[in-house]
């Protein structure tokens, strides 16, 4: 769902632009504050894995394909801000260096893949811990949930800015756009509860939200 | 770094650099969900012009190396360039901020 330039508006680019950029300045405020060795170099992996996923593009219904977006995933293991910082990274990346999604858009880019698919899907994850059985089972099912929900989450915010931009209608686009992307979720969901179910069995301890019942590790 | 976090963050790499270069190659080319709905809507050709008025300097613009015939390994070569490279940013980045904490504390 990158967005290329001549989709959106200059004020909706602008204006998410702002946002984009006020959150990627918290979330360099934060990452000063909290990153250690143990987090640092799983920043790195993390993004490097979210940019060569994001190119693994699979076939979804009717001649469309999707790719994974990875926001909940590094929010599940690093924490909301740090996931914005890494799908900003990859989308400043792969705008000026592959042409993938526009310039002009880069705000936009940012504020649906990272602004939502990682801050806010990641607040959900967390939401969805708080209510969840406190078991594996529990965690996984929010991890499910919470990654299906950062794709379609996105894919509503874009098709709202494609609408308010004059571009397509709502009540073509949303649905177009939550359709093929509901599609494409269970994909990502698929991918971070294998992921985070994999690491609980071998690294626990580096999955930042994950707490073991009674105990540290 | 202790041995047992090294060895996590060496397999991962390996594994998203091993993606990005040899299955990369072979992903599905079909169109996104947005692309798919701009051809269907009519409006794909908006990103033609303004794409020509924007950026126009990616040196590997759509996951391809310059000169390089050959598509599949063109887009692996640019996938593990970018993975590599996604990776340096990001690790060299979080260190260098938190090294300004430790020397401001």
């Amino acid at each position: 769902m990158h967005i290329p330039d001549g989709f959106v508006s200059a004020p909706i680019n602008l204006a998410t632009f702002a946002v984009s950029a006020a959150a990627l300045a918290v979330a360099v405020k934060q990452a000063r504050r909290d990153l250690d060795e143990r987090t640092t170099p799983l920043l790195g992996v993390t993004a490097a894995f979210v940019f060569a996923a994001q190119m693994l593009n699979f076939p979804v219904a009717g001649g469309t394909s999707g790719h994974f977006l990875g926001a909940a995933l590094a929010g599940i293991l690093l924490g909301p801000f740090s996931a914005c910082l890494i799908l900003g990274l990859v989308l400043i990346i792969q705008c000026l260096v592959f042409a993938d999604g526009g310039l002009s858009a880069l705000g936009s880019n940012i504020f649906n893949m990272g602004v939502i698919g990682g801050i806010v899907s990641t607040y959900l994850f967390y939401a969805i811990r708080r209510v969840a059985p406190k078991t594996k089972a529990g965690f996984l099912a929010a991890t499910a949930v919470a990654s299906w929900s950062s794709v379609v989450l996105a894919s509503a915010s874009c098709a709202l800015m494609l609408s308010w931009s004059g571009t397509s209608p709502l009540p073509i686009v949303l649905p177009a756009m939550v359709g093929v992307h509901a599609l494409i979720g269970l994909g990502e969901a698929a991918i971070t509860t294998s992921v985070v179910s994999m690491l609980i069995a071998v690294r626990p301890d580096l999955i930042g939200a994950w707490k073991p019942a009674g105990g540290e590790s | 770094m202790n041995s047992r976090t090294a060895s996590v963050i060496w397999i991962g790499l390996g594994a998203a650099l091993l993606l990005a270069a040899f299955v990369s190659p072979f992903a599905s080319s079909s169109p996104d969900g947005l692309e798919k709905i701009a051809r269907d809507q009519g409006f794909a050709a908006q990103a033609e012009a303004a794409g020509a008025a924007g950026w126009t300097h990616a040196p590997l613009k759509d996951y391809a190396v310059p000169g390089v015939k050959n598509a599949k390994l063109g887009t692996g070569a640019a996938g593990l360039a970018g993975a590599g490279g996604v990776f340096l940013l990001a690790y060299g980045g979080a260190n260098a901020l938190r090294r300004k904490k430790a020397g401001l504390s």
